[in-house]
């Protein structure tokens, strides 16, 4: 909990209202902060200024002095220091704040610019709105309504481009749509680092294109069409799927890596239609790669478990319960959590192990990190199972510990949250020693050879925090309902907690938060419903001496490593 | 009529004058810069701001101010950038320079260069002139070979490269910051000023001083005489010399060299340039270059102009103007590039400007909004009115199209795109009316409209 230095503010005018700013704001940012919509296009926020569009064109102004003495110049009626305004209007995006800044954003003059640039950006673009997909959330259809004149003098023929170029495998572009703001090309030269899009011919003409025997095909070139003002660059796999503002928008976290990059997934009736990247400007900024936004096709797999199985007959949730507790009383057991569960289920998973007298593991997943929002740790949360007590050390490779205890013969039971203990390296003939409870969401070899199966909910389905890299716990929300036959997993390990006779714990999220606070210090004065948007960042001191496997990643420098 | 004073022009066309450098040495070429070496660089800088000498290329920047607004204590190193890139329609004066006396730039260059503590200076030829380029590598070849460029220039222990780098034809390149990123392997895109004014985060993110070549030219018969001397050639404020490159409707077009605001717009056309065609009569006058706004035969400008310490009334028929920056500019219009078309009473001024509009449209970058969509929409009015398809208010409308674009650009070819327009259609409205209802909208011979 870093407090973050106290920015030097100065004093700046915007519509003649005073307000005060921390310097080095751009006129668009100080506007914001005033409250004042300055409309834009080519500006983003987490890009260089290029200063193209024109779209921000307002008046400035800065206070008269004299330039021989320095002294300010009085006006005679107002008693108040001489604005000097400056004849031409300026761009807001690439004019920082400096003291005594006036803004004007309500004159003749502006409102003039900005219906000329509307004007301009329309005439050669196609207005296909009702079959666009950008329609409901473009910037083009707001600020024309916002700022333009509602109607057209153009009557000569359109430019002609191409419509359907695929720039990659997963971005389509219509270049008639574009406005050639250049906001993708700066994204993939400045934050992605893969510089393939450029624009061909000039003028009016201009058209975007990748370069030559290249292709747009990074695993961050979806944030191009999130950061597309229009409907040129689309997601090929959302394309001419559903109309924005028929989908239901829930904030949620990406589970690819430890970055914890936040999102937002789209859904309407209980299905979801894409995933986007939520801001979050001290984990993601504005992006998100592009392979966390398929994972909502696991919401309606082939293999998604619906039934509950015991003792190789499907039934319902409580037998098979009453029947996993029997297992569990004979002692022996041992769990195996996930660090891709939420900090709610490794806390009860760490109950449940505490009241059998098990031993508790989890999987280790590692990769390489991309240096932007993937992390060498696969696993979204295995900072939760620390912070919890889950586990004590970093997860070991191939779950060697339990193995070599399932082959002394120590362990005959093991509770598997959700994991594949055969990838996860126990052996066919290992898992034929054990019998074992699987509590997850997909078929795979280890619910093949169970004893008791219990259907749960995916991340999409649920609602939970994760502990991401930075020790940030932030939270997401349910988007969609599971499936008809699959339990929440926080109330299935209440109930199994019951049923080997545990000290008691409440299976729903809030309840479980009012034991997680009393158990662990950092988050006793925190309520689940109070944890802020953008998460809570955690003191991970106690963890430092662990080698965590990350690198430097965006916003994140991982400590040097204990040697 | 009143004579030509030929001191960038001396030599061209002149029988015998070649454009190496036994020549120009044999013209007393390089003993100015002989002289320069030796004296300190901020006495040259000083001639020059004394010199009064404004840039050539367009904008009429005072060429000592620009020197002294470079940025010399970044620490890095100083460009010079010459700005040969000579694509205003309507302008031919830089070519003549570099076909016919192209030691004569070196010479304004390597004087410029050991004033500015500039090592390396870029010659930046546009990619139409392919003969020109292949002259400045010989002559810079010639001048190395001589010691008059390289290491350690004539002995002094000064050292400096001259490089040529050729664009690839287009208009905007001749925009300083839109040349550099040229230079740097970039699309032409003019750069955001603040904060990338060339004085301070030039070429490479250097200071660099960009200069046209007439005015480093003049920066070496200003090393020669002294700024004081030549401040004394031409009219206050506007010093030196012009060239004046007529075209269009005149019985003499051509190249002429005169002292600045010596000679009248009238003097030029009619005792210069021998007057109009046979049976015909001048119509419009575009001053300086295809972008500066029109004259019109017949209208007067009137106003008040300072004269020494005085201001006197001034009433003014086109003729009467004055051929220098200020005047020009007082009545609205630019001296610009020197370049001087003249269009006779033949001219149909809707399909005059369908011209202009189409240059322009092809020109544009396509960076800002305004202009980009702007030059186009102008030019398919324009296109449409000329192939039969004019309405009477279109004129009233391709105006207020350029009026949504001057002023809101990043660089300069936003004017330069809508002044045209502008006074087109101001000045000559009438026409644009009238040709909506007139036959001649629809010549038979007209190409289809594509």
């Amino acid at each position: 909990m870093i407090a973050p230095p106290k920015p030097d503010l100065i004093p700046v005018n915007i519509d003649g209202r005073e307000i005060a700013v921390p310097k080095g704001t751009n006129m668009i940012e100080a506007a914001r902060l005033a409250g004042v919509d300055v409309p834009h296009y080519c500006y983003h926020s987490k890009l260089t200024v290029v200063g193209n569009c024109r779209m921000c064109l307002v008046e400035m102004g800065l206070p008269a002095v004299d330039p021989a003495t320095k002294a300010p110049i009085m006006d005679v009626v107002s008693g108040k220091q001489k604005i000097n305004w400056m004849p031409k209007p300026t761009i807001a995006c690439a004019t920082n704040a400096v003291p005594g800044l006036h803004i004007r954003t309500t004159t003749p003059q502006v409102k003039d610019c900005r219906e000329g640039v509307m004007e301009f950006l329309l005439i050669n673009h196609p207005l296909d709105c009702p079959i666009c997909d950008q329609a409901g959330e473009c910037k083009l259809q707001e600020q024309a309504t916002g700022y333009g004149r509602g109607y057209s003098r153009f009557i000569e023929d359109k430019n002609v481009k191409p419509k359907r170029t695929q720039l990659g495998p997963r971005v389509t572009l219509d270049d008639e749509r574009c406005i050639l703001c250049s906001r993708c090309i700066r994204f993939c030269k400045e934050v992605a680092k893969d510089d393939v899009l450029g624009f061909t011919d000039r003028g009016s003409y201009s058209t975007l294109t990748c370069y030559p025997g290249r292709k747009l095909e990074n695993n961050y070139s979806l944030n191009t069409v999130d950061i597309c003002p229009v409907g040129a660059l689309t997601s090929t796999d959302f394309r001419f799927k559903m109309r924005v503002w028929f989908l239901k928008q829930t904030p949620s976290i990406d589970t690819e890596s430890s970055v914890g990059a936040n999102t937002t997934v789209w859904s309407r009736e209980g299905v979801i239609y894409r995933i986007t990247p939520r801001q979050n400007d001290a984990v993601n900024d504005t992006w998100m790669a592009d392979s966390g936004r398929l994972l909502y096709r696991a919401v309606r797999a082939d293999n998604r478990l619906t039934a509950v199985r015991a003792a190789g007959t499907d039934g319902t949730l409580e037998p098979a319960v009453a029947a996993a507790a029997a297992l569990l009383r004979l002692g022996s057991a041992a769990v195996v959590g996930s660090g891709r569960s939420t900090v709610e289920e490794q806390y009860l998973a760490r109950r449940l192990a505490a009241a059998v007298g098990a031993g508790a593991h989890l999987v280790a997943r590692v990769g390489a990190g991309d240096k932007l929002l993937i992390s060498a740790d696969r696993n979204p949360n295995v900072r939760g199972a620390l912070l919890t007590g889950l586990i004590a050390a970093l997860p070991e490779p191939q779950l060697t510990g339990l193995a070599a205890e399932i082959d002394a013969g120590k362990v005959k039971t093991v509770v598997s949250l959700g994991e594949d203990l055969v990838a996860a390296g126990i052996t066919a003939a290992q898992l034929a020693k054990v019998k074992v409870i699987y509590l997850g969401t997909h078929a795979n070899a280890t619910s093949a050879a169970a004893e008791i199966v219990v259907p749960t909910l995916t991340v999409f389905e649920k609602q939970g925090t994760f502990v991401n890299q930075q020790f940030r716990i932030q939270k997401f929300a349910a988007a969609v309902p599971g499936p008809a036959g699959a339990a929440d997993d926080l109330s299935v390990l209440a109930k199994l907690i019951a049923a080997v006779d545990g000290p008691a714990v409440q299976g729903e999220i809030h309840g479980v938060w009012t034991a997680l606070a009393a158990a662990i210090p950092q988050l006793g004065p925190i309520a689940y419903r109070n944890l802020p948007s953008g998460g809570l960042l955690l003191d991970g001191a106690a963890w430092a001496h662990l080698a965590f496997p990350e690198g430097e990643t965006l916003h994140h420098q991982p400590a040097a490593r204990p040697a | 009529m009143p004579e030509q004073r030929r001191i960038i022009f001396q030599h061209i066309d002149e029988p015998g004058y070649a454009p190496d450098l036994d020549c120009y040495r044999r013209h007393g070429g390089y003993a100015t810069l002989a002289q320069a070496v030796r004296r300190k660089p901020e006495e040259l800088i000083d001639e020059v701001k004394k010199s009064g000498l404004r840039g050539r290329g367009g904008a009429g920047f005072p060429c000592g101010v620009k020197f002294g607004l470079v940025d010399r204590k970044s620490g890095k190193p100083i460009y010079l950038v010459v700005n040969a890139d000579e694509s205003e329609p309507g302008t031919f004066k830089d070519r003549y320079i570099i076909h016919q006396d192209p030691h004569q730039l070196l010479e304004g260059i390597m004087i410029t260069c050991f004033a500015n503590n500039v090592k390396a200076a870029y010659i930046y030829i546009r990619g139409e002139f392919p003969l020109g380029a292949k002259i400045l590598e010989r002559a810079i070849a010639e001048a190395r070979a001589a010691n008059l460029a390289g290491p350690n220039v004539l002995g002094t222990g000064y050292s400096c490269e001259i490089y040529v780098h050729r664009g690839a034809g287009a208009y905007i390149c001749g925009e300083e910051t839109g040349l550099i990123e040229s230079m740097e392997g970039k699309r032409p895109y003019p750069r955001i000023k603040p904060p990338y004014f060339p004085a301070v985060l030039g070429l490479y993110q250097c200071p660099t001083i960009v200069n046209n070549v007439e005015t480093l030219c003049h920066v070496k018969h200003i090393a020669a005489i002294g700024g004081e001397a030549y401040s004394k050639i031409g009219t206050p404020n506007n010093t030196g010399t012009r060239i004046f490159c007529v075209s269009g409707h005149v019985r003499r077009p051509g190249y002429y060299e005169f002292e600045v605001g010596k000679i009248t717009l009238g003097q030029l056309l009619n005792e210069v340039c021998g007057g109009p065609r046979p049976g015909r009569k001048f119509k419009a006058v575009i001053p300086g270059g295809s972008s500066a706004k029109v004259l019109r035969v017949g209208e007067r400008y009137k106003g008040k102009r300072k004269v020494g310490t005085e201001m006197v009334d001034y009433d003014w028929g086109i003729e009467d103007i004055p051929m220098d920056f200020d005047s020009l500019a007082m009545i609205g219009s630019m001296g610009g590039s020197g370049g001087v078309i003249v269009m006779d009473d033949s001219v149909s001024m809707v399909e005059a400007l369908g011209n202009i509009n189409a240059f322009y449209a092809h020109e544009s970058c396509g960076q800002c909004t305004p202009c980009r969509e702007g030059s186009l929409w102008m030019k398919k009015i324009t296109a449409r009115m000329v192939h039969g398809a004019a309405r009477a208010e279109d004129g009233a409308l391709l105006k207020s199209v350029a009026d949504q674009i001057a002023g809101r650009t990043i660089c300069a070819f936003g004017e330069a795109c809508a002044w045209p327009t502008q006074s087109f259609v101001l000045k000559f409205g009438d026409e644009f009316k009238a040709y909506a209802e007139d036959r001649k909208a629809s010549p038979p011979d007209a190409p289809a409209l594509v």
